[in-house]
């Protein structure tokens, strides 16, 4: 056989959040270089919360990123709580788990149907599919804006929460609200179910490399969105306090992204890494789908983590009317909604200290972590997001895919790393961020 | 007339301006009927390399090489629409300006720094003529609904020019100030539909600052709750810092 050549460079990425380039360098059938890299204009989000209030942080953060900002939300919450010491009640805690399922179902949907389905029906964008396939794009759409109308009545809008703030709520939501965000996800279960149906019949590349999976667990049963340690398929188990310890983050030349590794070369967060981790504590139904659909723990095939996002949006689904019919039976406290602005009254006390939040977001664990003064302005501030920690389990998946698949032609081979690289839904934009960056040969 | 050729890019932001646009649901599919998108990176592998008659911005400037790109979209389309806070006034990011560049730099990259090129934040409309302004961050769906419409019959689009207290009182909310918690709503453009008081919040001042707060902010909110207006202006930095841009410019000349 002839030795093989190939040169690949795919500029501008799409159907990514942000901007990533792939480059691959096949010479006599040695790769010389294989990489995913982070071109995306830097924002400095660290550097611009210091000397802000802590009660700002959350509105700033979630900034960061449009598609999770409900979870960077959260995981600011966590955080800024952690520092001050103030505890959120029971109430706050449940109505915040089911902000986190909303989220996770809208990326989810997104990610499925808008950037992943066209790949798999051998279209270019959604936008043809509007004439081949009007009923997908009409339920994509439909289920996205169902999503999107619960948190409308839950925080104000789902792109950058408004009631969701330290402390708890500004607004809760009354009765008649609940009702029809129990309405709303009812009426989603049958759309949910033609998109198990639809989801069942894609062919994903097959291609298999084992890796250390790590997202949040927990000794209760509940499948672990928002509260518990961190944990690893390898066996580590750690607080949330020691997160530098999980992420060990280092510098590549080639990326203005941070690469991270535990016990290994590389290790993924995201939904598969959930599904790989605790898979037991699902919703019954949520377990019925992966089992319909043949996916079992530990599933090493990183193009299936498309397929363990399926079955966690029937999980959030389930969970999150489960939580609203629970809210109705005990009724709402009003009495916790809260103002706060920036504290001018001190409805809040506050004191120094060093927080972490460590929330399960759509593409994985997001860590955020503040230290404050004693008037809770920030005097540090370190965001480590999802797509940090997969970019270099990405390029070892890229590096054992590309010598398997050398016999393909250059198109072939530059969609299945496309697929790949999108199989992570990686939000590029977020992540570039704190670096001390060395130049190797400069 | 064939459907205006429309395309999407994005500068320095997070994205999710053109997310409410997927937000809209199946009337989404309204909107597509009337215009043909050419070009939107983030749902489309497509690429357009001709002329194009609508280009929505979204996002700031921050960098040389976004200067030149932003400049070569303007030479390609008719109508320019400058879309979210990020791209009308610099929003969020206008923040870094608050710090000596090469000192934030430094801190986010280390002493290599140099080799990551960044330039102080600017708006769109600070660097090429912008057509249409659509405030917000996120941007209103409905007001943009409306910008929508305006470009495709030619015509005008006029951002209001009063605060928004106007429409905060027109929804009943009882001001944050009767509760002890400042709000930039009485110097803040409206055209939100009041949205984070009806949601219980403040206003953080997201749409700019009207013009002349004293005479188009609400005069009898800041009258009544003695507003300080300093400090609502200093606050005014976290969506507002890039203004500074002008206002040193104009010193200049
Ligand atoms: S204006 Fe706000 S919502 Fe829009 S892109 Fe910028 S940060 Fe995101
Ligand atoms: S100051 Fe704020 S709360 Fe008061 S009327 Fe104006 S917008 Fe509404
Ligand atoms: S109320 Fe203020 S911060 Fe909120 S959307 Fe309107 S202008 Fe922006």
């Amino acid at each position: 056989m002839s030795k093989r050549n190939v040169s690949i460079n795919v500029e501008y990425l799409t159907r990514v959040e942000g901007h990533g380039n792939i480059v691959v360098d096949v010479k006599n059938n040695k790769l010389e270089t294989c990489q995913l890299q982070i071109v995306e204009a830097p924002r400095f989000f660290e550097g611009m919360l210091q000397g802000r209030s802590i009660f700002e942080a959350q509105h700033i953060t979630c900034r960061i990123c449009g598609i999770c900002s409900c979870g960077h939300t959260l995981a600011s919450i966590q955080a800024a709580e952690d520092a001050i010491g103030f505890i959120p009640s029971e109430q706050t805690t449940k109505l915040r788990k089911f902000l986190l399922h909303m989220e996770n179902l809208d990326s989810h949907i997104l990610h499925i149907y808008l950037l992943v389905a066209p790949d798999l029906l051998g279209v270019k964008s959604f936008v043809p599919l509007i004439n081949t396939h009007n009923d997908i794009v009409r339920r994509a759409l439909r289920m996205k804006k169902t999503c999107n109308d619960v948190c409308d009545i839950l925080v104000g809008r789902h792109v950058h929460p408004i009631s969701s703030i330290v402390g708890g709520f500004t607004k809760l939501p009354r009765e008649k609200d609940i009702d029809a965000m129990h309405k709303l996800l009812h009426h989603l279960r049958k759309d949910m179910e033609a998109t198990v149906e639809l989801a069942a019949k894609f062919k994903f590349p097959e291609f298999e490399r084992d890796t250390e999976y790590v997202g949040l667990v927990s000794d209760n049963d509940e499948y672990p969105m928002l509260t518990g340690e961190v944990g690893s398929t390898d066996g580590v188990r750690k607080n949330k306090k020691e997160y530098k310890s999980i992420t060990n983050e280092f510098i590549v030349p080639h990326s203005s992204a941070k690469f991270a590794k535990l016990s290994r070369a590389s290790y993924a967060v995201g939904a598969l890494a959930r599904f790989n981790l605790n898979s037991k504590k699902l919703h019954p139904k949520a377990k019925a789908v992966a089992k319909a659909v043949g996916l079992k723990p530990k599933c090493t095939n990183p193009y299936l983590n498309t397929v363990a996002q399926l079955v966690e949006c029937v999980h959030s689904l389930e969970d999150g009317l489960e939580i609203l019919e629970d809210l109705k039976k005990t009724g709402i406290n009003y009495d916790e909604e809260i103002i706060v602005g920036l504290n001018e009254k001190g409805t809040i006390p506050v004191k120094a200290g060093n927080g972490v939040g460590a929330v399960e977001v759509p593409r994985g664990i997001l860590f955020h972590n503040y230290e404050v003064d004693d008037q809770g302005i920030i005097t540090k501030a370190n965001c480590i997001i999802p797509t940090n920690q997969n970019v270099n389990n990405i390029e070892h998946d890229m590096k054992k895919l590309v010598p398997e698949i050398l016999k393909k032609s250059d198109e072939e081979i530059t969609l299945d790393l496309e697929m790949l690289v999108r199989a992570y839904d990686p939000c590029i934009s977020c992540s570039a961020h704190f670096l001390d960056v060395k130049f190797v040969n400069r | 007339m064939s459907k205006p050729k429309v395309a999407f890019f994005d500068f320095a932001c997070c994205e999710g301006c053109q997310l409410q646009v997927a937000n809209m649901g199946e009337s989404l599919l309204d909107v597509l009927g009337a215009i043909d998108v050419v070009e939107f990176r983030e749902v489309m592998s497509e690429k357009w390399d001709q002329d194009f008659d609508v280009a929505i911005v979204e996002g700031s400037i921050t960098t040389p090489h976004a200067i030149e790109k932003i400049k070569k979209i303007r030479e390609r389309c008719k109508v320019l629409i400058a879309y979210g806070s990020c791209a009308t006034i610099g929003g969020v990011n206008g923040m870094k300006n608050n710090f000596p560049l090469d000192k934030i730099r430094e801190e986010v990259y280390g002493k290599d720094y140099k080799y990551f090129e960044t330039v102080e934040t600017r708006a769109v409309p600070q660097v090429v003529k912008v057509d249409y302004l659509v405030h917000g961050c996120p941007v209103y769906i409905p007001e943009f609904v409306n910008v929508l419409k305006a470009v495709l019959a030619g015509l005008p689009y006029q951002v209001p020019d009063h605060a928004v207290c106007v429409e905060c009182k027109l929804n009943e909310n009882v001001c944050v100030y009767e509760k002890g918690v400042t709000c930039l709503g009485p110097v803040t453009k409206a055209g939100c539909n009041s949205w984070c008081i009806n949601n219980g919040n403040i206003c953080y001042g997201c749409r700019g600052m009207v013009t002349n707060p004293n005479e188009n902010g609400a005069k009898d909110v800041i009258e009544k709750y003695n507003v300080p207006m300093n400090l609502v202006r200093n606050k005014m930095n976290m969506y507002n810092q890039c203004r500074e841009i002008d206002q040193s410019e104009q010193k200049k000349r």
